[in-house]
């Protein structure tokens, strides 16, 4: 018998429940976020019209059909404040996606420069962050961060300041959490790929008389271009949506599209236009992952 | 194993010791300070265990624990089962229909930001007129969770050498009866990894949690959020110490497990 054949006909059945769940629970639900976006907004249970029911027959079905519109889309694109929503998290995500490169990226470096018995324990570290409470992180930071905190108390007493700054509720706050936060993410692809690399063609490089600095940037760093792209995909996606980091430690003049999303839905209570920023968001969201699929097929189709 | 011909250069060194120091201080911090006898955050006033006793008085917090264990335990045991089903699928069942769709919906959770999960979900129950609470909640977390799980058995899946269950099939054993004596024992470790993963993920929620949930059924990051939200309490520094020292009871059971597992499982293999 084939390697192939093995198995094949129960593993399809055992995709059943697996792929009921998530048509369910992943795929429909999406459904209702594009029809609730094509709503409008109402003071009843739930808050928007129409609401679909079968209990009018065809004709009632129809009537709700044509009452749906674009309007939310328009209001988005026309007001100002989902606008400066939308850019701000674009910004937001593309430094931080930078700073977590240039910090991530000498932590990979010297993981994979360890001895192999250490690269694992290493990994270990990295990763050990990662299962505690993203929550809990963040918190931790607001207890250094506040103005009678450990990092004012440190600055003072080395004399570096001479008055408290302001920690919290700035935008060098957020940026810290948000690097704090996804490190590992970041660290993890470059560090997959550094570790593969052979270490003769740096050796190579020096038999040619390349400086160690000049193979750095010649040799490591194209080679490594696979993990920058997976790292950065992997960070810059979610922090465009981030809610908690920048709710916790940012001020709340300027806001990202997730608080905004997140203001809309619990407190204005307008479901349908929370529905038409997630909509958008995803749109926006598909941009990077489409570049990144073109990218590493031209890598491929480049072999 | 040959020595790695290249050397670590001071730099190498600093980075890795600035970047684990990054990671771990801030929660050392955090632990140390919730054993701080002062109601002053900030000032130290000598060890004290109050800010514990505070927490197992305070009878909205230990609702809000009880109902995130609930739903950590319920989640994460559904979404191991799924999700080791749809990564058993995704490597064994070659070429099944739909097969693109399935691992697309498995790998888009995992990058989507929460805020789009949470509210697509919440809409799902709204409109099937469910009432929110402990399974809406559970629900939410499995479907998040299990593509977690799948993502780590199948990588350990994808791994396992094949021949192994052709032998206990040439043995006459039929397809299923030999993944479930041959290659389950070996990839069992990583289903009990994935489990904890699963656990961890859900006990730390906030934002998904937040739109599932209804009144009266908060989880613990809700409660632990809308007080953090008030400023910095030191009853908040010991709760999140009790859920640190938790979870790296985890980790070490995982490991542990997953050592023992791979133990066992290396010597089952001759079999």
């Amino acid at each position: 018998m084939s390697a192939r054949r093995i198995f094949t006909a129960p593993a399809r059945l055992a995709a059943i429940p697996p792929y009921v769940w998530m048509v369910l629970f992943f795929l429909v639900p999406f459904g209702f976020v594009l029809k609730i976006s094509l709503s409008q907004t109402a003071i009843a249970q739930p808050p928007y019209l129409p609401v679909f029911s079968l209990s009018e027959g065809i004709a009632g079905l129809k009537a709700s059909f044509i009452a749906l519109s674009l309007d939310n889309f328009r209001l988005l694109v026309s007001d100002n404040l989902y606008l400066a929503s939308y850019l701000r998290s674009v910004l937001v995500a593309v430094v931080s996606t930078l700073i977590l490169l240039a910090v991530g990226y000498p932590i990979a470096y010297g993981m994979a420069r360890l001895p192999r018995r250490w690269q694992g324990i290493a990994m270990m570290l990295v990763i050990v962050p990662f299962w505690t409470s993203f929550l809990i992180r963040i918190y931790a930071w607001i207890n250094i961060l506040q103005h009678d905190g450990l990092l004012n108390k440190v600055l003072l007493a080395l004399h570096v300041v001479s008055t408290p700054i302001v920690w919290l509720s700035t935008d060098s706050a957020m940026y810290l959490g948000i690097v704090y936060s996804y490190l590992p993410f970041m660290i993890l692809p470059l560090y997959a790929t550094l570790a593969k690399q052979d270490p003769s063609l740096i050796e190579a490089a020096a038999d040619l008389g390349v400086s160690r600095i000049d193979a750095f940037w010649l040799v490591t760093v194209p080679l490594s271009l696979r993990g920058v792209g997976a790292g950065a995909l992997l960070c810059f996606i979610p922090i465009m949506g981030e809610f908690v980091i920048p709710d916790l430690l940012a001020g709340s003049n300027s806001l990202m599209i997730g608080q905004t999303l997140w203001l809309e839905f619990f407190t204005n209570k307008d479901w349908p236009v929370a529905s038409a920023t997630a909509i958008v968001l995803l749109g926006l969201l598909l941009i990077p992952l489409l570049v990144y699929d073109r990218l590493q097929r031209r890598q491929l189709e480049a072999r | 194993m040959a020595v790695h011909p290249l050397r670590l250069s001071r730099f190498n060194v600093t980075s890795l010791v600035l970047g684990l120091a990054f990671l771990y201080l801030p929660i050392v911090i955090l632990v140390i300070y919730s054993f701080n006898a002062s109601r002053l955050v900030t000032v130290w006033g000598g060890w004290s265990t109050r800010w514990y006793t505070e927490f197992f008085n305070d009878r909205a917090m230990l609702d809000a624990a009880w109902m995130s264990l609930r739903v950590g335990v319920v989640s994460a045991t559904l979404a191991t089962l799924l999700g080791t089903l749809a990564a058993i699928a995704l490597t064994r069942g070659a070429g099944f229909r739909g097969r693109m769709l399935m691992s697309g919906m498995l790998y888009a959770p995992l990058v989507m930001p929460e805020v789009i999960t949470g509210l697509s979900l919440l809409l799902l129950f709204v409109a099937l007129d469910a009432g929110r609470g402990f399974v809406t909640v559970t629900i939410a977390h499995t479907t998040l969770t299990m593509c977690f799980v799948a993502v780590v058995v199948q990588s350990r899946l994808a791994g396992i050498d094949r021949s192994l269950e052709e032998a206990a099939m040439d043995l006459g054993r039929d397809p299923l009866r030999a993944f479930i004596a041959v290659t389950l024992p070996l990839i069992w470790p990583a289903i009990a990894a994935g489990w904890m993963l699963a656990f961890t993920l859900s006990l730390d929620d906030l934002v998904i949690a937040s739109f599932t949930t209804g009144p009266g059924s908060a989880t613990l990051p809700i409660r632990i959020y809308s007080e953090v939200r008030l400023g910095v309490k030191p009853e908040i520094n010991a709760i999140c110490t009790l859920i640190v020292g938790f979870i790296a009871v985890v980790i070490v059971l995982a490991s542990l497990v997953s050592k023992l597992s791979s133990a066992r499982g290396e010597s089952a293999a001759p079999l």
